[in-house]
């Protein structure tokens, strides 16, 4: 039996940062709690030299190793690039909050260094096994993180029900995979393309290929937490320590991103039509179910969970056109998503200290007053959300909503545009009590100079990009040629 | 009947009873025994596919090690047995739907001839050796999954040790290492007295 070494070159990021893991892992193991600032700048200094890994190691052509389960393609290394470098922003927020708080541990870069792995590994898997070893890798991480904070009963109970559903929908991801394989006959991606054009080349299509399909639509759902299987959005966003919420909602979204392409227009492409109407059908709930139930909310972090529930369903709207305009678009959403929420949960990271959590609405009353420079850059925070202009969050929903009207599905766009509209009342209610409403509480806020500087160049982009678009978008589009 | 149908209806038989009692068990030790009767069954299931390596391993590494262990998790905590079976006659009728509707469903699609499957064949001549087989494709075609599974081994490790380990300031403990290196001196501490002479 022959076999050829695999080209280990395309995956040198990944094995760079497993190694970097291994070596913070072990550093940590030798220092004291003060000495506890090491990890976090060991943790930054590998996210970094990873993203340059996977930079520099580019060449500008799809390269594919390892018998064609990894692919090294324009999407994975945007999705990489931008997935390291929000997390270097998002380790920085956290280790201030996290060292206030009196909470930090070595466990936190070190397991959420490996779920940056894990998502690496699913964004360029090419094969259906890979992917699910990378999901696992990225959900393990996810599920310890949840109940970082031993002491919380609520982190316990989010992380209980987050493993529990989560589990579930691995199971169903699994069955979904074995009946694509079972009809099939491949575990690699483009094959099962290749083999799924040639059966329905007739029109035909199998009912088992289907029934796999619908499976493995349901578990990108629950991922991305669409309606109906948004159960543990709420109360996950809410449970979790903030950081962690920050980094689920955010690069965490991004890998999902990576999920549902290779998977529905990679793997599942030829079966567009019967996977559309399923995503229209999610489009649809998750659009009307997240604006609306996110007006009644008093805590901020379960309001923008169901905002992330309306924002996924936007993201949909992309996916589903079918087009590369529509897939760019959507990429865009979900870049300019993730870094209007990691901006947003900054605030709230600098606005809590030990012993108090900025999560309550009434919290932000008088804000304006109190803090206004970090007011105002809430204040972009939430009109992006709203998708206002000229912030970067309106430049997103315009070229979803252009997308799915180019495909003459305009009832939808409308839809669309309405359900925003009812959304705007809940941002703009943020905006009301910061600056027109009073509160006799003092809030001590003490942002040391990276902390405040990141968040300020953090929130000063969603305007930057909003008013100045082009690049951005044109590095999506470059994406899908 | 041949042989091979009639051990597959066998095992087939056990394993749909067996599943159904973990469910319905009130017991959970004997959820978790019937549990490992119905990985039994599996396993003989896949030995008539002639796919002797996962029989041995479901064996070995299910019942031998995680239903062990789960067997002893299960008999150590204290869990209320009327509590856990509190809802269940009542969401039965529900429970019993879902479940009729899913076995229809999959009766109607997981046909033989949706998988290329009209006549049945045997798998594999019986000569080849699968254990060799999967050991070969593991560690050349799937060695990169294969390596990332080690991984997620690894993040488990640390998972549990990062929610269990912790030092909780007001728990009393024991430090072995101090305890063996403990002289006479500082236990016992010599005091010159007068004596006492009444």
């Amino acid at each position: 039996m022959n076999f050829a070494v695999p080209n280990f070159l395309p995956a040198l990021p990944e094995i760079f940062l497993l190694v970097s893991i291994c070596g913070v892992l072990v550093v940590d193991l030798f220092l004291t709690d003060e000495q506890r600032w090491l990890t976090y700048v060991l943790a930054q200094f590998a996210l970094l030299l990873t993203a340059l890994a996977v930079v520099f190691g580019f060449s500008g052509e799809t390269v594919t190793t390892f018998g064609g389960m990894f692919i090294g393609d324009p999407l994975s290394v945007l999705l990489k690039v931008v997935i390291l470098l929000f997390s270097t922003v998002i380790f920085l927020y956290s280790f201030h909050y996290l060292r206030a708080g009196g909470q930090l541990r070595g466990e936190f870069f070190t397991l959420a260094l490996f779920g940056i792995l894990g998502m690496m590994i699913m964004v360029s898997a090419h094969n259906l096994l890979l992917f699910y070893v990378g999901l696992e890798t990225f959900s393990l991480c996810l599920y310890t993180l949840v109940a970082y904070n031993r002491d919380a009963p609520k982190g316990a109970e989010a992380a209980v029900k987050y493993f529990f559903l989560g589990a579930l929908s691995s199971g169903l991801l699994l069955y979904g995979f074995s009946l694509l394989y079972g009809t099939t006959g491949t575990l690699s991606i483009p094959e099962m393309a290749a083999v799924l054009t040639a059966a329905g080349a007739d029109g035909s299509v199998n009912p088992a290929t289907l029934f796999g399909v619908v499976f493995v639509v349901i578990a990108i759902a629950f991922k991305l937490g669409l309606v109906p299987f948004h159960m543990w959005v709420p109360d996950l966003y809410e449970g979790a320590p903030t950081p962690v919420t920050l980094y689920l909602s955010t690069v965490g979204k991004l890998a999902a991103l990576g999920m549902a392409v290779r998977l529905l227009v990679d793997g599942l492409g030829p079966l567009f039509v019967h996977w559309q109407e399923l995503l229209v059908v999610l489009a649809v709930l998750s659009i009307a179910l997240g604006n609306l139930v996110a007006i009644v909310q008093t805590n901020i972090k379960r309001l923008l969970a169901y905002s992330t529930i309306s924002h996924m369903g936007f993201f949909l709207l992309g996916l589903l056109t079918g087009t590369p305009d529509g897939y760019s678009a959507a990429l865009y959403y979900m870049v300019v998503y993730a870094l209007t929420g990691i901006a947003g949960f900054g605030v709230i990271l600098l606005l809590s200290r030990k012993g108090f959590e900025a999560e309550r609405i009434d919290d932000y009353k008088g804000l304006g007053r109190r803090q206004p420079w970090y007011a105002f850059l809430m204040m972009l925070v939430m009109l992006s959300l709203a998708g206002v202009p000229p912030l970067v969050g309106f430049w997103a929903k315009y070229s979803v909503l252009m997308s799915v009207i180019s495909i003459d599905m305009i009832w939808l766009a409308l839809y669309a545009l309405v359900f925003s509209v009812v959304g705007a009342f809940y941002y703009l209610r943020v905006i009301k009590v910061m600056f027109f409403e009073e509160s006799p509480m003092v809030q001590p806020v003490s942002a040391t100079a990276d902390m405040h500087w990141t968040l300020t160049l953090n929130a000063l982009a969603l305007l930057g990009f909003g008013l100045i678009p082009g690049g951005l978008l044109d590095f999506c589009r470059s994406v899908w040629g | 009947m041949t042989n091979e149908a009639m051990f597959f209806y066998l095992f087939s038989a056990v394993l749909v009873s067996s599943a159904t009692m973990v469910v319905v068990a009130r017991n959970s030790v004997r959820a978790v025994l019937f549990l490992v009767l119905c990985f039994v069954s599996a396993s003989g299931l896949w030995i008539l596919l002639q796919a002797e390596f996962l029989a041995i391993v479901l064996v070995l590494v299910y019942v031998g090690a995680v239903m062990v262990m789960f067997l002893f998790v299960v008999m150590m905590l204290d869990v209320d047995q009327a509590q856990l079976k509190a809802g269940f006659a009542r969401h039965l009728p529900l429970g019993l739907l879902v479940a009729a509707v899913m076995v229809v469903e999959m009766l109607l699609v997981l046909q033989p001839e949706n998988f290329g499957l009209v006549t049945a064949e045997n798998v594999g001549s019986g000569l080849t050796s699968n254990t060799k087989a999967i050991g070969r494709m593991l560690y050349t075609d799937y060695f990169y999954p294969f390596e990332i599974a080690a991984v997620v081994l690894l993040v488990g490790i640390v998972a549990a040790i990062s929610l269990t380990l912790r030092k909780r300031p007001d728990s009393r403990y024991i430090d072995p290492s101090e305890q063996v290196g403990v002289k006479a001196s500082d236990r016992l501490r010599m005091v010159d007295m007068e004596s006492d002479n009444r």
